[in-house]
């Protein structure tokens, strides 16, 4: 049986861009600016990084296919670099590829960099498009609003969820991401928004407002890890070491079997679990310090927060209701201001999750800085509710 | 004894005001104020003459397995393709492909009865033929025709077995009169003078070869019970019955106050209309003029009224939605260049063969059922879907567009690019298995709700306009 991940890998450095409209830069710069402060974080030098994963996920509106993008950009001394897209979860797809390459011992220092240039398309939202050509002719006219929002139908009818209520916690699920992101200087929208404005919002893909929508920005992030030995002789001290890292993708069962109800995320549940057990959590709801979710939009943080068995099943919207999730609450969830305050760069999203984690985890969060947090969990969810991958992973201190 | 067998309608769901269309265009074409009364069926966005084709067909099905099917008939002025057949993908629709002969007729506003005749014919032998015919046809803004143009479709099956109407024979002249004209060039009718048109064509062609017809099919013009003969002038109808001494009593409603003139689906249509109203011993007599006349005479038979129940054309003119926004019907036309937005720029090119390889999943709506498991499932694929099943290879197919669904979840999406926003879709289950994430459409707000039960539709979900206006066809799944 393998022993999974879990303390073979730390964290050297990490780094990461401003996000938001950047139309002062393209791709190769918001790369630089990540790779800039994660090299000088990690101590090393470039040219000692042997191995490099590159994430982007709609290269057709940016950079290209294939590692020579990332490799042209930064100068890299050749080394082998593999360019990855698994959807949302491609910047954590990047992490896993660099912490696998460390922990089977092919290389000492590897490389995760994701970036996505989203806004040079003239339009608002993501880059559409209808997908691959036999897709093109069946699939229905949707967007990613759109899709998700099938869960806040199906979540309202197998809860018994009043649609009042839900849209209030929903509502409340930005309106704590919006408070948090306005304490965060890298974030793409850094302003707190009342509850009536987020209510009252129009309608992009009912019952999903604009606020319950996260933002669509330009970003880039970066890690470079080691093993813990090696971060140790580097002189490194309150290393944060990786705990675990699960990917669970659907097999069609929910988009082509009656068996799923569509107001949950089956992927989620079986990583979240797989997860747990790598990380050797007994107790999610008392162990894990913070979260860092998938928030595309409102909804799907509410249904992740009951697929990740935190809150009960049917029951989340209440928690979040209660304040749970709040800055001040039992676990925060989105510290940073989430997808919902730093947009959605997709290549970049789950390593700037994991960015947040790691300042939090060495008391380096500045004002948003929780109370002595030992774990900490990310989680990506790419495709739509009937058909995704969702990755979760869980870094902590290499003591917790 | 051959003769009509079945027969169904369809005519779609809005129904566009005619007080609104003057209202609009008054300012510029007064005159019209005669005809702002009722509506007019005005297509949905997503219908053209196949869908509309392929929703008569099977009402004229009415669940019947349409394998038998030898001869298929489409009768059109305004077949969304001129070179591919369009009742090709009227008969995948049916899934009805091998020992098929399908054929599109056009060209003139007797296509319709043209190829009732030609399908009478073919029937003769005993194959199973079906006649399907449409018309959605453009007018010119502030124009008559669009007043009094309907959007509409009827579907008759032919045969020698349990025939409902035996037909009593059937005569054409054909000559060129030119009453109007779409040439090449042009997305619209040019007509010359109604009057000329009466005295000149309808006076002089059709009494005298109604009374040729009749002296040969051995009838009276008092025996006649049903007179149908489209016009767009109201009162020709009755002076031609009269010309040949037809009761006026007789002559059919031309159908103008709720639907309008289907073009060269109306005599068709009309035809529907009558039978839906015969009984046992009625004698049909059906004109069909333009560059020449076809008159086809029936007698109603007591198979009549063994015929299954269906939506017929009295149902479809019930399930109805009144459309007062004129603009709307414009913009459905492509009559009006609105403002859709980089979202509708997206490259629609179809992969033809993929279109080929997947055209029974495409066109068909046709799944799988696993033989080992029994689940039903769409797509149909090589590995069963069922978690507990996952069999290789064991699949059979199994058509789903006859099906009811239900909705599972849905969303009302305001950002993706549609025709008639908000775009509702949902995933949509099916009782016996199977499920997918389908377009909804003929829709309200209302009727979209977690368990509400929908009826799969044949519809246009794109147009290729980068192409020459290549028409992608899907289900979509409407109000049951």
């Amino acid at each position: 049986m393998a022993k999974g991940i879990k303390d073979k890998v730390a964290i050297l450095g990490m780094g990461c861009s401003k996000f938001g409209e950047r139309w002062d830069s393209g791709a190769e710069e918001l790369m630089l600016e990540a790779f800039k402060e994660c090299v000088s974080d990690s101590g090393i030098d470039k040219k000692q990084i042997q191995a490099a994963w590159f994430s982007t996920a709609i290269d057709e509106v940016h950079v290209g296919k294939s590692g020579i993008p990332l490799s042209t950009t930064l100068r890299l001394p050749n080394i082998p670099v593999t360019h990855v897209e698994n959807m949302c979860a491609s910047g954590t797809e990047a992490f896993r590829g660099a912490c696998y390459a460390v922990a089977s011992g092919a290389v000492d220092f590897a490389l995760a960099l994701g970036v996505e240039k989203l806004k040079d398309t003239g339009y608002g939202g993501l880059p559409g498009g209808r997908g691959a050509p036999l897709q093109q002719l069946w699939n229905a006219n949707g967007t990613a609003p759109g899709n998700f929002a099938q869960l806040a139908s199906a979540y309202m009818a197998a809860h018994d969820v009043k649609y009042d209520d839900l849209k209030r916690a929903i509502g409340h699920v930005s309106w704590k991401s919006h408070q948090n992101g306005a304490k965060n200087p890298k974030a793409h929208l850094q302003k707190a928004v009342e509850m009536d404005t987020i209510l009252n919002a129009p309608m992009i893909a009912a019952p999903l407002g604009l606020f319950d929508c996260c933002g669509v920005s330009d970003g880039a992030a970066a890690a470079i890890v080691t093993t813990p030995e090696i971060a140790k002789s580097l002189g490194k001290h309150d290393l944060i070491s990786v705990k675990a890292l699960q990917l669970a993708v659907s097999n069609g069962s929910e988009s082509g079997h009656n068996s799923w109800d569509g107001s949950y995320f089956h992927t989620t549940r079986i990583a979240s679990k797989r997860a747990y057990e790598e990380a050797g959590i007994k107790n999610p709801r008392e162990e894990v310090s913070m979260f860092e979710v998938h928030d595309c939009f409102s909804v799907t943080e509410l249904v992740t927060m009951e697929d990740l068995h935190i809150s009960e099943t049917g029951k989340g919207w209440k928690d979040v209701l209660d304040g749970f999730y709040d800055a001040d609450g039992k676990i925060p969830c989105q510290i940073d201001g989430g997808l919902k305050c730093f947009g959605h760069p997709i290549g970049a999203s789950g390593l700037r999750m994991l960015y947040e984690m790691y300042l939090q985890l060495q008391g380096r969060a500045g004002s948003r800085q929780l109370k002595d947090p030992r774990i900490g969990m990310t989680h990506n969810l790419g495709g739509a509710p009937r058909e995704n991958v969702s990755s979760v992973s869980i870094i902590g201190r290499l003591d917790a | 004894m051959v003769g009509i067998t079945a027969f169904g309608a369809y005519v779609p769901r809005l129904r566009l005001n005619r007080q609104a269309v003057y209202d609009a265009n008054k300012w510029f074409a007064p005159g019209l104020r005669g005809q702002a009364k009722g509506e007019r069926a005005m297509a949905n966005w997503d219908e053209d003459s196949v869908t509309m084709a392929v929703e008569a067909a099977r009402d004229c099905l009415n669940g019947t397995d349409p394998k038998s099917l030898k001869n298929l008939f489409f009768a059109s002025t305004t077949h969304p393709f001129k070179d591919r057949q369009n009742a090709g993908v009227i008969g995948t629709a049916l899934t009805v492909e091998q020992g098929l002969m399908a054929a599109d007729i056009g060209g003139s506003q007797k296509a319709g009865t043209s190829a009732l005749i030609a399908g009478l014919n073919a029937a003769m032998s005993g194959a199973p033929t079906m006649v399907t015919a449409a018309d959605k046809r453009l007018a010119r803004v502030a124009s008559a025709y669009e007043l009094q143009y309907g959007d509409g479709a009827a579907a008759l099956m032919l045969g020698t077995d349990k025939v409902i109407a035996k037909l009593l024979g059937s005569r054409s002249v054909s000559m060129d009169f030119v009453d109007h004209f779409r040439g090449d060039e042009s997305d619209f009718d040019y007509g010359w003078e109604e009057r000329w048109i009466r005295d000149e064509g309808y006076t002089k062609i059709v009494p005298p070869a109604i009374k040729e017809a009749l002296g040969a099919f051995g009838l009276k013009a008092a025996d006649i019970s049903h007179f149908i003969m489209p016009s767009l002038m109201a009162a020709v109808p009755k002076q031609m019955a009269k010309l040949a001494g037809i009761p006026e009593t007789a002559v059919r409603d031309l159908l103008n106050a709720n639907l309008g003139d289907t073009g060269t689906a109306h005599a068709l249509v009309m035809l529907v209309d009558a039978l839906e109203n015969a009984k046992a011993g009625d004698k049909i007599l059906v004109i069909g003029f333009g560059q020449g006349v076809d008159i086809v005479a029936f007698e109603v038979t007591a198979e009549l009224g063994k015929l299954g129940k269906r939506m017929g054309l009295s149902g479809w003119l019930a399930r109805r939605k009144e459309e007062k926004n004129y603009l709307k019907f414009l913009a459905f036309n492509e009559m009006l260049p609105i403002e859709k937005g980089m979202r509708a720029e997206f490259d629609k090119k179809t992969a033809l063969s993929i279109l080929w390889r997947k055209r029974d999943m495409i066109y068909g709506l046709v799944g799988g059922k696993c033989r080992v498991c029994g689940t039903v499932q769409f797509p149909k694929s090589q590995v069963c879907v069922n978690p507990n099943c996952h069999a290789m290879d064991s699949q059979d197919d199994y058509p789903m567009a006859g099906l009811e669904a239900s909705i599972m979840s849905f969303t009302a999406d305001s950002l993706t690019y549609s025709p008639d926003p908000p775009a509702y879709y949902g995933m949509i289950t099916f009782p016996e298995g199977g499920r997918f994430m389908a377009d909804f459409t003929d829709c309200d707000k209302d009727q979209v709700k977690v368990g509400a039960k929908m009826r799969m539709t044949f519809r246009i979900r794109d147009n290729d306009t980068m192409r020459g206006g290549f028409k992608r066809y899907f289900w979509k799944a409407a109000p049951a």
